[in-house]
């Protein structure tokens, strides 16, 4: 027997109101990822360890800044996806639960426009 | 209404599953993700110093090189290329392919086998550009 009125079929988005569009954004962001971070080991592997004036000229590449810029974004989204989901897995007691998803909103939020102003500061201004 | 939620039965977990490789890597892709998480601060640090000015640019790579440094970061590296590893196997059975039981369990193996030599390979490119 289906309950489900017409209206809540068509929206098919269920009893957590959301659909598939938290997995959905999850598996975006890591198809997104793939390249990205290959880019960033394969940069890495050629940077580490060399002087400030090096390392800064070529994260002032406009390529190099866009790449760092879309890795940056794609994986503050990612990790917060993934940590809500752990969160929502192994905290029972809903007052916390809150607590620690808006903590993570935040902390995510941060770390990436943290990461996004020293990579636009560096492209810009060096 | 109390206690009404409290007393729900809860459906099997973990421990009354044998242990096989599919499940210790799904496990470990949960870790390594949780990791990655918090490890994102290395990155954000080193950008952050790159963009803040010499002083502050070679106190982090000074930092980084240490060898609490280094092992942290090799760390670090594993965790990401397991996780990447990982996700690529996730995106494989989203598709709907690879779920046979042989197959999965090679793969899982695979997964961490490969995840240890790519790790090592980056590392020694590292040393030997350097």
């Amino acid at each position: 027997m289906d309950m489900r009125t017409p209206l809540g079929k068509v929206r098919g988005l269920g009893s957590a109101k959301s659909g598939t569009e938290h997995f959905w954004r999850v598996r975006t962001t890591s198809v997104a990822l793939v390249p990205l971070l290959v880019f960033y080991i394969v940069f890495l592997i050629v940077y580490a360890g060399k002087p400030y004036a090096e390392v800064v000229g070529a994260l002032a590449n406009p390529f190099v800044a866009t790449i760092n810029g879309l890795t940056v974004i794609a994986s503050i989204i990612h990790m917060r996806l993934g940590m809500e989901e752990i969160i929502q897995d192994y905290v029972h007691s809903e007052g916390m639960k809150i607590a620690l998803l808006i903590l993570n909103a935040f902390f995510s939020l941060l770390v990436g426009g943290l990461c996004l102003f020293a990579v636009l500061k560096i492209a810009f201004a060096g | 209404m109390a206690n009404v939620t409290n007393n729900r039965p809860l459906s099997p977990h973990l421990q009354v599953y044998k242990f096989i490789p599919t499940m210790a890597m799904s496990i470990v892709h949960r870790i390594t993700g949780g990791a990655l998480y918090f490890g994102t601060l290395l990155v954000a640090a080193w950008l952050i110093s790159a963009a803040s000015g010499e002083e502050y640019f070679n106190w982090v790579n000074w930092l980084f090189g240490s060898i609490v440094g280094q092992l942290v970061l090799f760390g670090y590296t594993w965790a990401l290329i397991h996780h990447l590893l990982g996700g690529l196997r996730h995106i494989m059975w989203d598709l709907g392919y690879g779920f046979e039981k042989e197959f999965s369990t090679k793969l899982a193996k695979a997964n961490l086998v490969a995840s240890i030599l790519l790790t090592v390979l980056v590392w020694a490119i590292v040393l030997i550009v350097r």
